[in-house]
């Protein structure tokens, strides 16, 4: 099976102090580290697993700069077969229709039987798959916390639905998935695993490359705009509970219980 | 001397020539050991390169120390002693036997050098062997047949017990040398009862009860005791000789060598390849240990020589805490399977995928539960190594990637942030910039301007743990009273990597190493100074090249000494202390006596020992990576038992001298209910809060 998952580099949110930088209209990057987004590390394992499985191939693409290079290297070092970056200032700003659309252009140029996405990045709001699906008129499953490959044309997808309860549907290949976090355990990647792949040469394709018109993506190609960025005023304080430490489980328990957490 | 009974060599058995039956049977017997010992041996080749062929005067003094001078032993008193009387008395008998060998082959052979005076001593001296080695065989098999103290316990996951081989070899010893004193009795009395000289007798001895016993017997029936004796003792040796490598008596013949080649380094960790440099681990096709081969020839004489006694599973915290890690089964399952592997007959039946020793042979969890506290190899009286073995076993886990998910976030934070909590490194001296301490004892940070004699590397837990600040912050105010000009690297220091190494992951050590060792470099200081045991161990044994290195408790004591430092009394004297060696101060660095030097200068301070203290002392639970590491199954956590074994040493106050026992102790003491009962501090805080304000 020829799978292609979509990676994104993002501030780790584990290793940063996130701020809002003065005027407001961005984050304070200076000091950022990145990653790969964790959503992310979930579809690369859940693809490499499949691939283990029932043989193929796995490709890892991303929309970026140069630096995104390296989250590309770290998901083949976890054992990615392949890696595309697709790369242009025309690129630049482009909302989450411009990213499906660059996407949309690249699995076209490729044969690929099923697309991962993580079901959200870091930095996102979660659009990018069922945007990528619908344009390229391929059937869609998102949250995807389980998946069954038998070899034949349809899989099998699980999601957890409302009280922890699971669902499982068929679904049709080729297909596009957004892949949950707990769907497996993203195998760890080493400072050894990435030096073996350091030299593994990374095509990289621009808007001319992918036959894209410069104003169908980037910010000219935008149709969603950020206007602002600004940190939530402090809520109501929580709620301290008091007493000795019976005192507090048992008042804990209460709260449970009145809320639906208990039964 | 005249002998009235016909010597087995002459005598007839079943109407064969007792020379021909000698001759047959060690013929037989020298051909199955031999077989045995190259099959056994020939798996070494295949495994990986260990240097240890130099240092041949260290050697020869362990040997001395650990092998002859049965060192350990005595730490398991009853069962320690006994085992120095089997093993003396086996010593002194190996001439024997080999004497008593050549005389079935040769009639009245007599062992060269031993023929006269001294052959008399020696006569003595091994009849009180036989007596000795008897009466310790008789209580082994009782303790271990009836008692079966629960050391030797299997539980069910790790296989069978091992009972019935040691009852056996403890019959096959009974056998030996109770058909030594019936054969040298039979003799003896048929001797006397002819007024013919015998040899020395003393009384007490089996030899002289068996004289005695047999006295009144006919000649003829102590002729076939003597032959009877004498065969018996031939079969039973040759049977022994060649069952000793088939199990846990390997030992009997490994332990020397084992010895001879054991570690001699404590603190340092093995490099990935012996041969193979820093440089150099790039082209290596794969790191670590994952099948039987890539362990190194050391490592597998280790697991022949494992003697199953479960000392070092009986200290081992892990073991004690109820995770699935028992340092002597990691031997006798590695064992086990190289047996299967490399099988006395026929060729192997493993298959490569039954060959990958994770999943098949160790577990996940087994191998991330150790602390790397090196307690198993402070109590293995033949020198097993355990530590490097569990690291080889994890750098070849995190080469195929696989890491627990609590593990992986504080190791990609080290390599990103240079600290597991991925603290940005701006931030690394913040402790230092506290209103009311920069004031009074301002910290220079090195660098291009600023120049000081002294390095303090304050590591990752001290710098950023709102805690442990507290004891960076006690450190710096003990150099300034030490009269240290000292200054610290600020955001140019990052993580010792002392965890990250012993976790397995070696490259990202050596990237933490090589910065580290640049900016120490750079900075132009002639000596480093730490609080932390872990960055300690690791400047001083994996770090090349450092400026003379310092725990803070070895300058403390020095001050002390010499009357630099010294401190007021304590205003609460009604307090009981206790120390809890940390392992990397302790057994890794042998620092037991020069903190406790430090809390006894103190005027005031009453101090106890834990029953297991020193190099006994029981890990509190584990320091760097391990504060991370989510145990998949663990009954209890390790410093609550630590808590409680201060508490019944009838302690108040746990004193330590490492971060990360001080976290893990703080927390134990709130787990155990002990709040306000009981409480810890660092060694470098208390001695602050005592200096004696007049001279600091």
């Amino acid at each position: 099976m020829e799978i292609l998952v979509c990676v994104k580099r993002v501030p780790d949110t584990a290793e940063n102090e996130i701020e809002v930088n003065k005027d407001g209209s961005d984050i304070e990057r200076d000091d950022l580290v990145y990653s790969v987004n964790e959503w992310d590390n979930y579809a690369v394992e859940e693809a490499i697993q499949i691939r283990d499985k029932v043989g193929g191939s796995v490709t890892v693409i991303t929309v970026g700069d140069d630096e995104s290079e390296e989250v590309l290297r770290r998901e083949m070092a976890m054992g990615a077969d392949n890696g595309i970056l697709l790369s242009d200032a025309a690129f630049e700003n482009s909302d989450g229709r411009g990213i499906a659309t660059i996407l949309k252009a690249a699995v076209a140029k490729g044969q690929y039987d099923l697309v991962l996405t993580g079901a959200q990045a870091d930095d996102g709001a979660g659009q990018v798959g069922g945007m990528l699906a619908a344009m390229l008129d391929w059937p869609y499953a998102s949250l995807v916390n389980s998946l069954e490959v038998e070899g034949g044309e349809k899989i099998k997808v699980g999601r957890e639905i409302e009280g922890g309860n699971q669902e499982i549907n068929e679904i049709d290949l080729p297909c596009v998935l957004s892949i949950q976090t707990g769907i497996n355990e993203p195998r760890y990647v080493g400072i050894r695993g990435i030096r073996k792949v350091a030299s593994v040469d990374i095509p990289v394709h621009g808007a001319a490359d992918l036959g894209l018109a410069a104003e169908a993506t980037g910010s000219g190609g935008a149709r969603v705009k950020r206007v602002d960025y600004f940190v939530p005023e402090l809520g109501e304080g929580a709620e301290i509970l008091e007493g000795s430490m019976e005192e507090k489980i048992d008042k804990l328990m209460e709260l449970l219980k009145s809320k639906g957490g208990l039964k | 001397m005249e002998s009235v009974l016909i010597s087995p060599a002459n005598a007839l058995y079943f109407g064969l020539p007792g020379k021909a039956i000698f001759i047959l049977i060690p013929l037989i017997g020298i051909g199955i050991f031999s077989y045995i010992m190259i099959r056994r041996i020939s798996p070494l080749r295949s495994t990986t390169p260990d240097p240890r062929f130099g240092r041949a005067g260290e050697r020869i003094r362990s040997v001395f120390k650990y092998w002859l001078g049965q060192y350990k032993h005595p730490r398991y008193f009853l069962p320690g002693i006994m085992h120095i009387l089997l093993f003396s008395g086996f010593l002194i008998l190996s001439v024997r036997s080999l004497t008593l060998v050549m005389m079935g082959v040769i009639d009245g052979f007599v062992m060269p050098g031993l023929g006269g005076g001294l052959g008399h001593v020696y006569g003595v001296l091994k009849d009180l062997a036989t007596t000795i080695v008897l009466l310790a065989a008789l209580v082994l098999i009782i303790r271990r047949g009836v008692f079966k103290p629960a050391r030797y316990d299997v539980p069910p996951r790790y296989g069978k017990g091992h009972t019935w081989e040691a009852i056996l070899v403890l019959c096959l010893i009974t056998g030996l040398v109770t058909c030594d004193m019936v054969f040298d009795g039979s003799l003896s009395a048929a001797q006397i009862q002819e007024g013919l000289p015998t040899e020395t007798i003393l009384p007490g001895t089996g030899h002289w009860v068996a004289t005695n016993l047999f006295q009144t017997l006919p000649q003829s029936t102590l002729q076939q005791l003597n032959q009877g004796a004498f065969l018996l003792h031939e079969l039973i040796f040759f049977f022994f000789l060649c069952f000793l490598p088939l199990g846990k008596h390997f030992h009997v013949i490994t332990s020397l060598f084992n010895v001879y080649f054991m570690k001699l380094d404590k603190g340092t960790v093995k490099p990935v390849r012996w041969g193979v440099s820093d440089e150099k681990l790039d082209d290596l096709e794969s790191f670590g240990v994952k099948v039987y081969e890539d362990f190194t020839w050391k490592h597998v004489l280790d697991f022949y020589s494992c003697v199953d006694c479960g000392r070092c599973s009986d200290n081992c915290p892990a073991n004690a805490a109820g995770r699935p890690l028992s340092p002597r089964f990691i031997s006798i399952k590695c064992r086990d399977h190289g047996y299967h592997k490399y099988p006395l007959l026929g060729s192997s039946k493993v298959t490569e995928s039954d060959s990958v020793l994770i999943g098949n042979v160790l577990e996940e969890d087994e191998i991330w539960s150790c602390t790397t506290c090196g307690a198993c190899e402070e109590e293995c009286p033949v020198m097993i190594e355990y530590i490097d073995k569990i690291v080889d076993v994890r750098r070849a886990m995190v080469d195929e990637g696989i890491v627990p998910q609590s593990l992986q976030k504080p190791l990609q934070a080290l390599e990103k942030r240079g600290n597991p909590w991925a603290k940005m490194e701006r931030k690394r001296a913040d402790w230092a910039a506290v209103e009311g301490f920069k004031e009074v004892c301002p910290v220079k940070v090195l660098g291009k301007k600023a120049f000081a004699d002294a390095l303090y590397f304050v590591d990752s837990i001290s710098s950023f743990d709102d805690r442990m600040q507290d004891i960076a912050r006690a450190t710096a105010r003990l150099l300034q009273a030490a009269d240290i000009d000292f200054g610290i690297l600020g955001k140019d220091e990052k993580d010792s990597g002392h965890e990250a190494r012993r976790f397995g992951e070696e490259m990202l050590f050596q990237d933490l190493m090589a910065h580290n060792t640049e900016k120490i470099l750079d900075s132009g200081v002639t000596r480093v100074v730490t609080s932390d045991p872990h960055a300690y161990n690791a400047l001083k044994k994996d770090y090349q090249d450092m400026p003379p290195t310092d725990h803070i408790s070895e300058l403390l004591y020095e001050r002390v000494r010499s009357g630099a430092i010294t401190f007021k009394p304590l205003e609460n004297s009604d307090k009981t202390y206790t120390y809890h060696d940390p392992c990397y101060l302790g057994r890794h660095n042998n620092l037991y006596e020069e903190p406790r030097a430090v809390l006894d200068a103190i005027p005031g301070l009453r101090r106890v020992d834990m029953e297991r203290s020193r190099d006994r002392s029981f890990c509190c639970g584990g320091g760097g990576l391990m504060l991370f590491y989510e145990p998949e199954e663990e009954e209890q956590r390790m410093g609550v038992i630590r808590v409680r074994m201060a508490e019944e040493a009838g302690a108040d106050v746990i004193v330590t001298a490492c971060p990360f026992c001080l976290v893990n102790i703080e927390d134990a003491i709130k787990v155990a209910g002990l709040e306000g009962k009981m409480e810890a501090i660092d060694l470098c805080e208390l001695a602050d809060r005592q200096l004696d304000s007049l001279k600091a």
